[in-house]
């Protein structure tokens, strides 16, 4: 252990003369309270480091210890349905002193790195990366304190490691794995809008950019929710401390539609909310992902939901200035865009060391100032992600959530996963899909023309696609958070609905070309009761979803194949409801 | 604690704010400093940065009149605290948390520091039940919820003063908690008649006996801006948390707080970010709007209600926009409504409460309060999409429907935003449903047909005068 002695401190940088030897990214013990930092430059017999906790009352002369290796966390069982800060401390009471351990190995037994060697309290203890050999002892089952040697293994070089049922991780560093795989299977978040138009793959990585009251938050706590993953760490980097108290206020009490179990206990917490330490929030999110592969390491499927990434790019602006580091774009350091990629290549689909598959998918939330996407955080995350989500705030100010803007975002995995919901619910999935697209395209088109000319003078036909893209979005797109019938879309009801929907198109597109009105398909029962699809057929109705097709196939007269639609009279009373306008 | 130190003689520069002292004497960051300058008055500082030969005060009023030689420094150790104790309500007090009014200081029961903790996210409970304002705008659209920090975007000349007296003097909870309710009026950078106005206003409603005030004066030092909201948060905090009391902070106007963020900054010699406004700006900001909130420990809720004059009416500009990332939802206020004469001129829109879903409904205000200000919401945007179209083909070039949304927002702004006294939250209510009532039944899709039937069954769509 190394020791300083601080010379000067300002704000969240402090500077030391070393009485021995320090590396960079070394974590240090800070004045008389052991305050937690990092070292981030060595010049001389001066060392620089950033200090992740509340400076006050920092003086000339404190000691400054350095802890012999980078800033590491605790990964092992236990970690699951608690609230912790950036560094990965507990906010909550610590659990008990000690667990029941139960061994899954015997002495001679071969263990490499990534297996698991036993359980305590049921959760499996790993083999950490870079340690395999021979189990040469191995506690017997029973009551084990915490932090207690429960098997030693030697090596091929004969050297023993003690194996405990936690290890420590520097954060910085993404944790091995076998192979890196493909995208195969989409991670259902639940959400319409998204599982349906611009799925995310299992293993991706995904942007939620918004300005600020387009429902980012309120959106990734509904994917954190309902979304199809083993476990999801939720960090809350630089945000609000309420929300933070809403996601322990609400997710003891939901359930995991999938097990029945409350949701809190596939979670974790991180929070770093806006007030706290600002060289904190830059950890925040490397701890963040380092515990969510550990558990992908488990052979579990993580989600890990950042909100948000842009107070994290802030955070490196802040401490890089202090530090007087060069300024690149909009004063974030050079280096942004690297970091941005180090981040999200973090998320993969793998095979782990132990064998088993696991994947980590990384949703992060986006705040570009005034809600310009052409700032640097947004453009440069839009390099490294996949699935990108874009927030309208026109939508989100009608109240039409998840304010998702179709036509600003995409997915790069829709080839990937069409095979999959094609073996789930839709055989004709892809080709749906780009139907309601197209559809929602064209609203936009007429749309714009419709401001010169007048909604009326539009031909019926294009009268009734700007009726029908209307109640897609009302009976597909819109989906409220906190509807207890409709907060969650289930994979069946979610393609039920988009057959139901692509019916509807074709029903009425051929009862207009067949001479119907377009004000008598706007005004019949059939098209209000799609609108209100969703709130009114729950996850135990698919079927009535299923029987509505009935009604709107003998809705409306059919037309006989031939008849010119031009012709029909464009007389029309009532248009599209709902807030799908597009103000360009 | 208190362990008080003297440096005398050891002022070795004076560079606009920061006072360089000579380090004879230990002391750590955050340290609260007096400064006594041979005219003997007392100067607020604090320990901006120290090194092994020197400490750097940051002086927090005006250095005029300070000297080298002849220049006092004692250090408090502790950093800045504010003495709060029974009798805050009431009163009135400068930026610093001095007496106005000619009382004599409270009685210190304790002494908080003005940057308040970090609150441990967990300790934090969940802002629940709501707060009404009187405002139709507010309590049905955009509730107000206890614990919440919602912000008035406003702009140089609108209303705002007058609406956030209005709700200072009005506000109440309901039920059995209504006595423990107190506000913290806080005037930051206001002009003198504007902070007899607000005297003056409170003080003939009756409210001032609930009320703290703390005012700092435009002709106060930037320096000392920067600490009024923090001294008054203290006061807030000590009534809300220590004497568990539902407290409404009205802090107004936050834009004079961020200009005196980037003067000091400047004088700091710090590199600037948007539009000369320091990096740390939405840190700063933060520390300010974190603290409102609820505990779950105990009883009591910080309501913020901060006012901020947007730039050039630009919601883009760092203020603003900073703001709007930090706080939960904003209350927009529009030059045309104004001109129209329609008061409070809240653009509905994009106002937004985030925190509404937890206050009202069932068991809070009305089960049909959430699904009545989404349709209200739904259909006054598609009223305004009319009006855009409209605008160049005339009202003729719609259907007959959309005439009718045309219509509905007109009336909207005339019956519901507009008001000329309080309404209690039935009565905005009824003016809701009563503007929804002139639109066709089919179209209210953000209503249940249950809730169709029951508030607008008989006269749906029916055209009356």
């Amino acid at each position: 252990m190394s020791r300083a002695t601080i010379v000067s401190a300002a704000g969240p940088v402090v500077r030391a003369r070393m009485h021995g030897a320090f590396h960079v990214l070394e974590a240090l013990a800070v004045g008389e309270r052991g305050l937690l930092g990092e070292v981030v430059q060595l010049d001389g017999d001066l060392l620089v480091a950033q200090v992740y906790e509340d400076t006050t009352g920092l003086a000339p002369g404190m000691p400054v210890v350095g802890r012999g290796g980078p800033l590491s966390i605790r990964l092992g069982p236990g970690l699951l349905g608690r609230l912790y800060d950036g560094l990965l401390r507990p906010l909550e009471a610590e659990a008990s002193a000690a667990w029941r351990f139960e061994a899954g190995v015997a002495r001679g037994d071969p263990v490499c790195a990534g297996a698991v060697y036993g359980r305590v309290d049921g959760e499996p203890c790993l083999v950490p990366p870079g340690i395999g050999g021979e189990v040469i002892d191995v506690v017997p089952d029973g009551p084990q304190p915490r932090d207690r040697v429960l098997a030693r293994v030697r090596d091929a070089r004969g050297a023993e490691h003690g194996l405990r049922a936690c290890h420590a991780w520097p954060v910085r560093t993404p944790r091995p794995v076998a192979e890196r795989l493909p995208p195969e299977g989409p991670l259902i978040t639940g959400q319409r809008v998204l599982d349906t138009l611009f799925p995310v793959a299992r293993g991706g990585r995904a942007a939620l950019p918004g300005g600020f009251g387009t429902g980012k938050t309120i959106l990734q706590e509904s994917i954190a929710k309902w979304c199809d993953a083993d476990v999801i760490v939720y960090v809350g980097c630089g945000e609000r401390g309420n929300e933070m108290a809403e996601v322990l206020d609400e997710f003891p009490t939901l359930e995991d539609p999938r097990t029945g179990r409350p949701l809190m206990e596939r979670a974790i917490v991180i929070a770093n909310t806006s007030n706290m330490p600002v060289a904190a929030r830059e950890a925040s999110i490397y701890t963040a992902v380092t515990v969510a592969e550990y558990f992908r390491d488990l052979g579990r499927h993580v989600a890990l939901m950042a909100d948000s990434t842009s107070r994290w790019a802030e955070a490196l602006r802040e401490v890089s200035g202090r530090l007087g580091e060069l300024p690149g774009e909009a004063g974030y350091p050079a280096y942004l865009s690297t970091r941005l990629a180090g981040f999200y290549e973090r998320a993969a689909r793998v095979r782990t060391l132990g064998g088993a598959e696991g994947s980590l998918t990384i949703v992060g939330a986006v705040s570009p100032p005034a809600g310009d996407f052409s700032e640097p955080v947004t453009l440069h995350t839009r390099r490294y992600v996949r699935s990108f989500w874009a927030l309208d705030p026109n939508r989100a100010r009608a109240r039409f959530y998840p304010a998702i803007d179709p036509l600003g975002s995409y997915s790069e995995d829709v080839g990937a996963l069409a095979a999959w919901w094609q073996a789930h619910g839709d055989s004709e999935w892809e080709r749906h899909r780009e139907r309601l697209l197209a559809l929602l395209e064209r609203q936009a088109r007429l749309e714009r023309m419709a401001r010169i000319v007048g909604r009326d003078a539009l031909p019926a036909e294009q009268q009734l696609a700007l009726l029908l893209a209307d109640v897609a979005a009302e009976a597909l797109l819109r989906q409220s958070a906190f509807s207890p019938v409709d907060r969650y879309c289930s994979p069946a009801r979610q393609a039920a609905m988009l057959r139901l929907v692509i019916r509807l198109l074709d029903a009425a597109e051929r009862a207009v070309a067949a001479g119907t009105e377009v004000r008598t398909i706007a005004g019949s029962a059939v098209l209000q009761h799609v609108r209100r699809l969703a709130d009114e057929h729950g996850e135990d109705d698919v079927a009535g979803i299923e029987a509505l097709a009935a009604e709107i196939e003998t809705a409306w007269p059919s037309a006989p194949t031939g008849t010119d639609a031009a012709t029909a009279t464009p007389r029309l009373a009532t248009a599209p409801t709902g807030a799908t306008g597009h103000a360009r | 604690m208190r362990a008080e130190l003297y440096a005398d003689g050891a002022v070795r520069r004076l560079d606009g704010p920061l006072l360089f002292l000579e380090r004879t004497v230990d002391a750590g960051l955050n340290t609260a400093v007096t400064v006594v300058g041979r005219d003997h008055i007392e100067r607020l500082g604090r320990v901006a940065a120290v090194d092994e030969s020197r400490i750097v005060v940051e002086v927090l009023e005006s250095t005029a009149g300070l000297g080298l030689a002849d220049t006092r420094v004692r250090l408090e150790g502790r950093p800045l605290s504010f003495g709060v104790g029974p009798g805050l309500l009431g009163r009135v007090f400068d930026s610093v948390g001095r007496p106005l009014d000619g009382g004599p200081p409270v009685a210190a029961r304790e002494w908080r520091r003005v940057d308040g903790g970090v609150v441990n996210p967990a300790t934090r409970a969940l802002p629940r039940d709501f707060i009404e304002t009187g405002v139709t705008t507010v309590d049905l659209l955009n509730s107000l919820i206890r614990g919440q920090k919602l912000p008035v975007f406003s702009g140089g000349g609108l209303p705002h003063d007058r609406l956030v007296t209005e709700i200072a003097m009005r506000a109440r909870v309901r039920g059995d908690e209504a006595g423990r309710f107190a506000v913290v009026f806080v005037g930051i950078g206001v002009s003198h008649d504007t902070a007899q106005a607000f005297r003056r206003a409170l003080t003939e409603s009756g409210a001032a006996s609930r009320t703290a005030m703390f005012l700092n004066r435009a002709d106060d030092p930037a320096a000392q801006r920067l600490l009024t909201p923090r001294y008054a948060l203290t006061a807030a905090e000590y009534l809300a948390f220590g004497e568990g009391r539902d407290v409404l902070v009205v802090l107004t106007d936050m834009t004079n707080y961020c200009e005196a963020l980037r003067e000091v900054s400047a004088s700091h010699g710090e590199v600037p970010s948007r539009k000369g406004y320091p990096g740390y700006m939405y840190s700063d900001l933060a520390s300010i709007y974190e603290r409102a909130g609820r505990l779950r420990d105990r009883p009591g809720t910080l309501t913020q209600l901060p006012v901020l004059t947007m730039p050039a009416d630009d919601i883009g500009h760092p203020i603003p926009d900073l703001t709007g990332y930090i706080t939960e939802g904003q209350i927009v206020l529009d030059r045309e409504l104004d001109r129209r004469g329609i008061f409070p001129p809240v653009k509905v829109l994009p106002s937004l409460s985030r925190l509404m879903p937890a206050g009202t409904g069932r068991g809070y205000t009305d089960p049909d309060h959430p699904a009545l200000a989404n349709q209200l919401f739904a259909a006054y945007a598609r009223a305004v999409r009319m009006r855009v179209l409209a605008a160049v083909t005339g009202a003729e070039g719609l259907g007959a429907a959309d005439r009718r949304f045309l219509e509905f927002g007109d009336l909207f702004e005339t019956t519901v935003v507009a008001q000329s006294g309080p309404r209690t939250l039935e009565q905005s209510m009824a003016a809701g449903w009563e503007a929804l009532a002139r639109l066709p039944r089919e179209e209210l899709t953000r209503l249940s047909r249950a809730q169709v039937e029951a508030h607008l069954g008989a006269r749906a769509g029916v055209h009356h005068a």
